[in-house]
């Protein structure tokens, strides 16, 4: 069987998750040279109403192209977090926002992470729209599955012009968010 | 190699954007409709630097009207539609049979009846693709799977058309419409490329036609006058009431295409040589059926997928001679049985055929169809 690794995005429309996962999947896909796919579902509203985006990343070709059963789950909104944390195998990774997922992730969930991801965008960079990327940079240094390089690389090609150091900011304020929250998972 | 080849990271929807450019579609008229929209957007931006025309009409009766315009006038034509719009243009779909003019129609298909779901993945179209229109006309559609494949299918869907002088439906769901993946953008020179034949000289008769049974097509203000018209006509394209030639008419604008057929037919065998369960799905369910094949095959089952590339016309003799050696039979499909209708006409009686029927808005998964095949 090839590597397959599965991330899930989960929150509510707005907070760029879609973009996240394609950034992701792209830098897998087109600088680190691997199969990728990135796949959604949304609601008909333009904004708000629950979100939800999946990258499959794979050595060879991926077949069927959602998250069947994710090795890394990242929790938005406590709507994301009621729906799909039931469906989270125990070991799975699963990141939660601290300040918009508030009630509690039971213990026999192994490998939790909880990270105010939003205030660190706010307070950190001034614009709380880049918590999707503070989650990018967050999730590769937790997993290795993508190069830093590769990702900052897919990053700068698909933000608007202008927004370069915010993102890299925010890139890297996860890599650092990642030791601060994650570090009983990197020791593993 | 690889350093020279054009791999980008796109959707379906854009990836069909690109397909149509390569293969010369020089025009769109449409009007945007969840989830295919983005396929209007991309052919607005792309279109004007391609030298082409984008217009967005109306609404869906006038779309498919503009394209069939259009196309008579000289230029390869497209619209990108969703199930409510792809209702709106039955009536004219079938004047482009009719009249046998080259179109290609993408229905990016969602959860329906009516306006349905709009972002959900579905597969509730393909019996309205097939008999949607009234009357006997040839229903011509092919399905992707993946994104490079959309790309591929583009063109293909142009070179049909051009070909055979028909509308051509692109039928995707909404998985992959919107899915991002690698696509290998292939340049004018590196495939096939059709043009519809044109006449050479006068007298001319519009629908006058050789073997193939396909009369050539010339572009409006090339010095070939021509009527077009829905009602049965002559070979000189004015309509007539004598019954040899209706029946004439009527039978060649589906000969044409059965003649043809092994020109156009694709289809896709996968783990299928010694197979007893056989999976037939198209599209993004039949990416879930490779995935519940590869993982029965790896319990020991004897488990295989038939994916039919042309849903119309299909591979009708290798799906029979594969479902010759097949104990059962498995077609799941995002709608309550629609396909399924076409594989028991094929297969006849004899094994059972079963369905897996989803309408929730939710793709096939793997498992459920792993689960029928264990059985």
């Amino acid at each position: 069987m090839s590597q397959r690794y599965e991330i899930r995005l989960a929150g509510s429309g707005g907070q760029g998750l879609i973009l996240g996962g394609i950034i992701f999947s792209e830098a897998a896909a087109i600088y680190d040279r691997k199969f990728a796919t990135q796949t959604q579902s949304y609601g008909p509203e333009s904004r708000g109403g629950a979100s939800k985006s999946e990258v499959v990343i794979s050595d060879e070709e991926v077949d069927y192209p959602k998250a069947t059963n994710p090795d890394v789950v990242l929790l938005f909104t406590e709507a994301a977090k009621e729906k799909y944390l039931p469906m989270c195998r125990k070991d799975a990774i699963i990141i939660a926002d601290s300040d918009l997922v508030k009630s509690e992730i039971p213990s026999e969930y192994s490998k939790v992470v909880k990270v105010p991801l939003t205030r660190i965008a706010k307070e950190s960079v001034g614009r709380e729209f880049v918590a999707n990327i503070v989650a990018l940079g967050l999730i590769r240094e937790l997993t290795n599955i993508v190069s830093e390089e590769s990702l900052e690389k897919a990053l700068l090609t698909r933000i608007p012009k202008g927004t370069e150091e915010m993102n890299k900011k925010a890139l890297k304020l996860g890599k650092e968010a990642a030791k601060k929250y994650g570090v009983h998972l990197l020791k593993a | 190699m690889e350093e020279k080849k054009n791999i980008r990271f796109l959707s379906g929807n854009e990836a069909c954007g690109e397909g149509a450019i390569v293969a010369g579609c020089r025009f769109f008229g449409g009007y945007p409709i969840s989830p295919s929209s983005e396929i209007a957007e991309f052919m607005s931006k792309r279109l004007p630097l391609a030298g082409g025309k984008f217009i967005q009409m109306e609404d869906e009766i006038s779309s498919i009207a503009a394209v069939l315009g259009a196309s008579l006038a000289g230029v390869k034509s497209m619209t990108a539609t969703s199930g409510p719009g792809f209702s709106l243009m039955q009536e004219n779909i079938g004047f482009g049979a009719m009249a046998e003019i080259p179109a290609v129609i993408v229905d990016v298909m969602r959860g329906g009846p009516s306006t349905g779901n709009p972002t959900g993945p579905s597969q509730s179209d393909v019996m309205a693709i097939r008999w949607g229109s009234h009357g006997d006309y040839p229903a011509i559609a092919l399905c992707p799977e993946s994104v490079n494949e959309v790309f591929l299918l583009t063109i293909e869907a142009f070179n049909i058309a051009e070909f055979l002088r028909t509308p051509v439906v692109l039928a995707m769901d909404e998985i992959t419409a919107h899915m991002r993946e690698k696509v290998e953008i292939l340049g004018e020179e590196d495939v096939k490329i059709i043009k519809r034949k044109k006449p050479e000289k006068h007298p001319y008769l519009p629908y006058e036609y050789g073997e193939d049974l396909i009369p050539p097509l010339p572009g409006y203000g090339e010095g070939f006058r021509f009527h077009v018209t829905g009602l049965n006509h002559d070979k000189t394209g004015f309509p007539t009431n004598k019954s040899e030639l209706m029946e004439e008419g009527n039978r060649r604008i589906m000969d044409k295409v059965e003649v043809n057929k092994e020109k156009i037919i694709k289809h896709e065998e996968f783990f299928t040589d010694d197979c007893e369960i056989l999976v037939v799905a198209f599209g993004s369910s039949a990416r879930a059926a490779k995935r519940a094949v590869r993982t029965a095959r790896e319990k020991g089952i004897k488990a295989g997928l038939f994916r039919p590339l042309t849903l119309y016309p299909l591979s009708e003799k290798a799906l029979r001679s594969i479902a010759r050696k097949a104990k059962k039979v498995i077609v799941p499909e995002m709608n309550l049985g629609q396909y399924i209708l076409i594989v028991e006409r094929v297969i006849g009686q004899g094994i059972p055929i079963v369905g897996i029927n989803q309408v929730d808005g939710e793709p096939i998964t793997p498992s459920r169809i792993l689960s029928k095949i264990e059985e």
